[in-house]
This record gives structure tokens, sequence and C-alpha cells, in this order.
């Protein structure tokens, strides 16, 4: 099967030096990749250049097929909109309503007004945040604002999200919520998710629950490991950064039994 | 390595580099010139964005409003005290010789030459390349521009070229706002003062001025617009360290753009002397 995201000897730095150093991994359509690390060692970084927000100094990536790395700023402008984008702390525009922030997008691209408000409405009511519609982001709340970005993320139908640690700051009960939205946003769109994260919770919660269409609720996998699993159902994998690198990529089953000191100290 | 969640990780404070004078020079020679080159690669793309698809009609006419209308205020209460002061300081000079009738073309001259565009220039490149630097130094702080790039948006396109647009557009309307308003001013100080008749100060001040300096008066205000606008916008989308960042873009936007201004005066003054004197 061809990876939807893959990352080849990536290397990424700055005047301080390397922050990325030969990172390699590989994320499969209907597949959520966890980043998981420490602050600092490149998850961020690893996020904006699968989106061509950055260059890597060396190494490919390549997502549907295409190689990132390569592509001019023009065409990679019409190639974001195939990538969905929830950024740390919401990332929305200040001076517009919820509204134009999430209807922002169809109007770049000149869809008729008449289908806008539709679509819009259907995003704001997957958040749950029909209400705030007219609202501009200041009046909004740290998980309302995470809410209106994923919103704004899958209003074109993106088949790649990339969620930048969207629960970071939040209290437990508006974390869960977010993670509940995203494993929605996973088993209802199937979608292909890259999840940078430091908390070892949110990417348990994605391997652990989904999201079950005909009770419309979030319910546990019963206990099925990876491996059980219909090829159909999304799979959640882990790869830990560390200095820059994998330091270790598995199953949450292999994460949770590891003996390595390091790993123990996210799992405490 | 760490061998609990508390204890500190083998992760070791790197040393610092010993670095010599000379190096410290070549690196900042090296910096400035990759400014440069950043600043003319941003002010050429905002112009060349003007001439394909898409085009941010909308936004244009929003920071019209805001850079234009918004500057009126101030522009026309400096531009009165300003041709007011004009004539109280040449009036002294012309009572010596018996010809205070002269003040009006004094003022005229000096106002629609050179006060009018260099003093409106730099009150909004105080009241706008700051709030430019700022806004855009608060989006790139926050990841909004990289949010709109993610978006497919460019934000040279959305943010950079209808600011340069508005701002070159506004500038010479609000040169002339500052001009008229800076002869009412004078008049005013030229009725009280020296007692001399409104038709009199007014007909001396049209007379005075010849096409060549309603073109210089009105064209300097195109590059001064270009200058303070793109300055603004290239301070703002190079912000580095935060909200300490955007408050220092924010001050060198200022400075850069009005020492700019009054360099680049030096050389259009020049040249539109030349150009009156061959062609006009």
């Amino acid at each position: 099967m061809e990876p939807t995201i893959s990352f080849r000897e990536v290397r990424l730095g700055f005047d301080e030096g390397d922050v990325v150093r030969g990172l390699s991994f590989e994320v499969f359509p209907r597949e959520t990749l966890v980043l998981l690390g420490e602050t600092g060692t490149g998850k961020t970084l690893s996020l904006k250049m699968a989106a061509g927000l950055l260059r890597p100094l060396a190494g490919e990536v390549t997502v549907l097929g295409r190689q990132v790395s390569r592509m001019a700023e023009k065409e990679l402008l019409s190639f974001r909109r195939e990538i969905g984008f929830v950024f740390q702390e919401g990332a929305l525009f200040d001076s517009m309503t919820v509204e134009e922030n999430v209807a922002f997008r169809l109007r770049e691209e000149k869809v008729p007004e008449e289908e806008i408000e539709p679509k819009v409405r259907e995003a704001l009511r997957f958040v749950e945040l029909e209400h705030a519609i007219d609202q501009v982001p200041p009046e909004l709340s740290g998980g309302m604002r995470r809410r209106a970005s994923i919103a704004r993320a899958l209003i074109t139908r993106p088949p790649i999200v990339l969620y930048d640690s969207p629960t970071a700051g939040l209290d437990p009960v508006t974390a869960q919520t977010i993670i509940a939205l995203i494993l929605r946003l996973r088993d209802i769109y199937g979608v292909t998710a890259l999840l940078a994260t430091h908390r070892l919770q949110d990417g348990f919660a994605l391997a652990n629950f989904y999201f079950d269409t005909a009770s419309n609720r979030v319910v546990p996998n019963s206990g099925k490991r990876a491996g059980e699993r219909p090829e159909s159902e999304s799979a959640t994998r882990f790869a830990v950064l560390r200095d820059g690198n994998i330091f270790f990529e598995g199953s949450p089953e292999e994460l949770a039994a590891t003996k390595d000191p390091y790993l123990k100290r996210f799992l405490v | 390595m760490a061998e609990t969640p508390l204890q500190v990780t083998d992760k070791e404070t790197p040393t610092p580099p010993v670095v010599s004078i000379p190096q410290v020079l070549i690196g900042s020679a090296k910096q400035a010139v990759l400014q440069v080159q950043e600043y003319s690669f941003l002010a050429a793309q905002a112009v060349t964005n003007i001439f394909s698809r898409p085009l941010y009609f909308q936004d244009t006419l929003d920071q019209m409003d805001q850079i234009g209308v918004g500057s009126i205020p101030i522009v026309l209460l400096t531009g009165f005290f300003i041709g007011a002061v004009m004539v109280l300081q040449t009036a002294s000079q012309f009572v010596r010789f018996g010809q205070t009738s002269l003040t009006g073309d004094a003022v005229s001259l000096a106002l629609v030459r050179e006060l009018g565009p260099t003093l409106t220039s730099l009150l909004v490149t105080g009241r706008c390349a700051s709030g430019i630097a700022s806004e855009l130094g608060s989006m790139l702080v926050t990841e909004q521009v990289d949010a709109m790039r993610a978006m497919g948006t460019d934000p040279s396109r959305k943010l950079v070229t209808p600011r340069v647009i508005a701002t070159i557009l506004v500038l010479p309307l609000l040169t002339a706002f500052c001009d008229f308003i800076g002869l009412v001013g004078g008049c005013v100080a030229a009725v009280f003062t020296l007692r001399l008749g409104v038709v009199q100060f007014w007909t001396r001040a049209v007379n005075a001025l010849d096409f060549a300096d309603i073109m210089q008066g009105l064209t300097k205000p195109l590059v001064f617009g270009f200058i303070l606008s793109t300055v603004g916008c290239y301070r703002g989308l190079t912000v580095r360290g935060g909200t300490q960042g955007v408050g220092r873009a924010t001050t060198q936007a200022v400075v850069i753009s009005s020492v700019l201004i009054i360099v680049a005066d030096t050389f259009l003054t020049k040249l539109a002397l030349y150009l009156a004197e061959k062609v006009f």
C-alpha cells in the first residue's frame, strides 16, 4: 500500500543547529500517526514540513504521492487544499467572525455564497459550535477556538488532517471533547492524520476508542488489538521523537509494554 | 540517563562558540544584505501581484479606509498649524524688507513642493507603518500567516499588496488635503498677524505655483507611500521573538520608513528640479 505521507531522511535546522535530524516515517491511508515528544523535538516542524510550510534542508517529504519538499510555493498553495491543518492555538483570524474563519477557504475558492452558509453551518454543527457563528475569536474560550479551528480545517473535507498539539493548554474535560472530535473526523470521514502531542493519553484515547456512527457515540474498541482490526478500520500508531529523530515507532500496545526508561517517562 | 521522571535528562548545555569582532561584523553585514534582498523581493512581489489574479479589491478598499480616512484628522490638524507657523516664521523676515505680500508665495511653494508631501508621509508613517507592522507581526506570531498559507492563500497577495496599493493611492490625496489646509492655516495667520487680505494671500499663493510644483508635490507621495507600506509589511512579516519582537518591529518600521522617506525626498527633489528645468 502506498503511504499517504512519507518522510525520508529529512533534516531541518536553524542558526542554532539541526532540530530535525534524518527523520523517516510513513503514514498510511486512514491511519493516525501520533508524534509524541518533548518540547523542541521537532513535532511542529514535522507537521509544517508535511504541509509544505517549511522546506527541509535535506531529505524528501512526499504527501499524496507528490514531493512536497520540491514543490514551488505557487504549486504548494493549490496543493495545500488537500490538507487540513489545526494549529496549536487555533490560529483563527482575529479580525473575522467564526463564520468568516470557517468559510475562508470556500470564499478564496469563489464558491457561491448560497453554498457557503449550509457548509459552514454543517461544519460548525459537527464541532458543536453553531451557536457561536457570529462571535469573534477573542470572545471564544480556548476549547471553542480549537473546535472552530477543526471546523475550518474540515470545511473542504481534506483527505489529510494535521493536528499540532490540539489539546495543549486545555483542561482534561475540554481536551477529551477535542479528542472525541478528532475520533469523529477520523471515523466518519476516514481522514489520514498526523497528530503532534506531548500527552500520551491523547494517543491512547485515539487508539482505544472509535466513533460508532450507529449509536452516534464514542465507544471503546473492546480490546481489539492492532492486528485484529479489519483493514477498513482506522489504525493508530505512535512515533516518539527524541532529539529530532524517531526514538520509538510502534503500536500503542508495544509502547505500553516498553521497558525503555526514556519511554517510561511518558507512561507515568 | 534519567532514571526517574523528575530527574534531569542527560542533555548538556552546549558551550557557546567564541566569536571574534571581525566575525561579528561580517555576520552583521551578511544579515543586512540578506534583509535588503528579502525586502526587495517582497516589494517586487507586492507590485507583480497587481498584474495577476486573485486580486483583493475589498481588502484594498478596507485598507484605503483605515489608512486614508483614518489619517485625515491628524493630517488636517497638523497641516493647518504648519501653514500658520510658516507664515509667522517667514513674515518676520519679509517685514524687515517690507515684502509681507510675498508670504503667500513662500508658504505655497514650501507646502506644495516639500512640506506637504514629506510631513503627510511622516505622519502616515507614524500612524500606519507602525500599525501595519504590528498587525502583520501579531498575525505572524499567532500563526495566522501560516494558517493562511496552509489554506492555500498567498499572504503577499492577501496582506501585502492591498496595503501597498491603498497607501500609494491615498497618500497623494492626503497630501493635497494637507497642502490646502496648510494654506488655509497660513491665510488665517497672515490675516490676523500681518493684516494681509484674504484675496491677496490666495492670489499670490496660487500664482506662485507652476504645474511642475504640483507634479513634484503629488508624485513624491507615491514613492513615499510605497516605502512606508512595504517597510511596514516587511518588518511585520519578519518578526522574531514573540510579542517583544512585534514591539521592536513596529519601532523599526517607523524609524526605517522615516529615514528612507527623507533620504528619498532629497533625490526626488533633485530629480524633480532637473525635470522641471528640462521638460516643463
